[in-house]
């Protein structure tokens, strides 16, 4: 399911993403495809990701863009945010954003929702908003 | 709508430009005279639809002697795209993958 909203409560000009999905599987399996950075090149990017919220990371693309990551949130087989930058000089291109993984158990396994907030730097003034 | 969409569909909205636009996006990088052979339009014709689309970023050129090259800059056309979609989809395509490599690994 995508849902494509823009929240103009809270922070104009802040649009997210949110991706849900049932997976059938126990969240602390998920966590670990999460968290493990030889199991998050399999599904996400190449990476040197630390489950240490303030850990400094990057996620490398086939297509060769590097992403600026940096752990914000860790609670264990529950929620996951980090930074996701992808840092240009052509503001057409930059994109700052924040990529939270939540992830609830269900009878048949658990219920998985991203939701990547972000903006254009032309929209820093949603940024305060956005960091806290 | 933004200038910046502004320009690329009306860089675009030619045929003849598109052409060449697509023939560089599907075959790499072409020399002038390379694109002008397919053209159905004269040399200094190309010339100059290449010179538009260089001015709205979606080619680049680069002389090597007495020619010059030119090729595709796709990531002109992220404009057109608004990033909520394309991260919709890329997280989608990703979610696809994540649920295999679930299914793989160990309890």
């Amino acid at each position: 399911m995508t849902d494509v909203t823009t929240e103009r409560a809270s922070a104009p000009q802040t649009r997210s993403v949110v991706v849900e999905r049932d997976i059938p599987f126990p969240a602390e399996r998920l966590w670990r495809a999460l968290t493990q950075p030889h199991l998050i090149e399999e599904w996400l990017m190449k990476n040197d990701f630390a489950p240490t919220v303030g850990h400094r990371f990057n996620l490398r693309g086939e297509w060769g863009g590097v992403l600026d990551c940096e752990v914000l949130t860790v609670e264990p087989g529950r929620t996951l945010a980090y930074r996701w930058d992808h840092v240009n000089e052509d503001p057409k291109f930059d994109l700052r954003s924040i990529v939270t993984f939540t992830l609830t158990p269900t009878a048949t396994g658990t219920h998985l929702r991203m939701e990547q907030a972000g903006f254009r730097p032309e929209q820093k003034q949603a940024s305060g908003g956005l960091e806290t | 709508m933004s200038t910046a969409q502004d320009l690329l569909f009306r860089t675009l909205a030619d045929p003849t430009r598109r052409a060449l636009f697509e023939r560089l996006c599907r075959d790499g990088e072409q020399t002038v005279g390379a694109l002008t052979a397919q053209a159905g339009v004269s040399q200094p014709a190309v010339s100059k639809h290449l010179g538009v689309l260089k001015s709205a970023g979606l080619v680049r050129d680069r002389q090597d002697g007495r020619l010059t090259h030119y090729s595709a800059q796709r990531g002109a056309l992220t404009p057109l795209l608004d990033w909520t979609s394309q991260m919709a989809g890329f997280w989608e395509s990703r979610f696809d993958d994540l649920e295999d490599l679930l299914k793989r690994m160990d309890q």
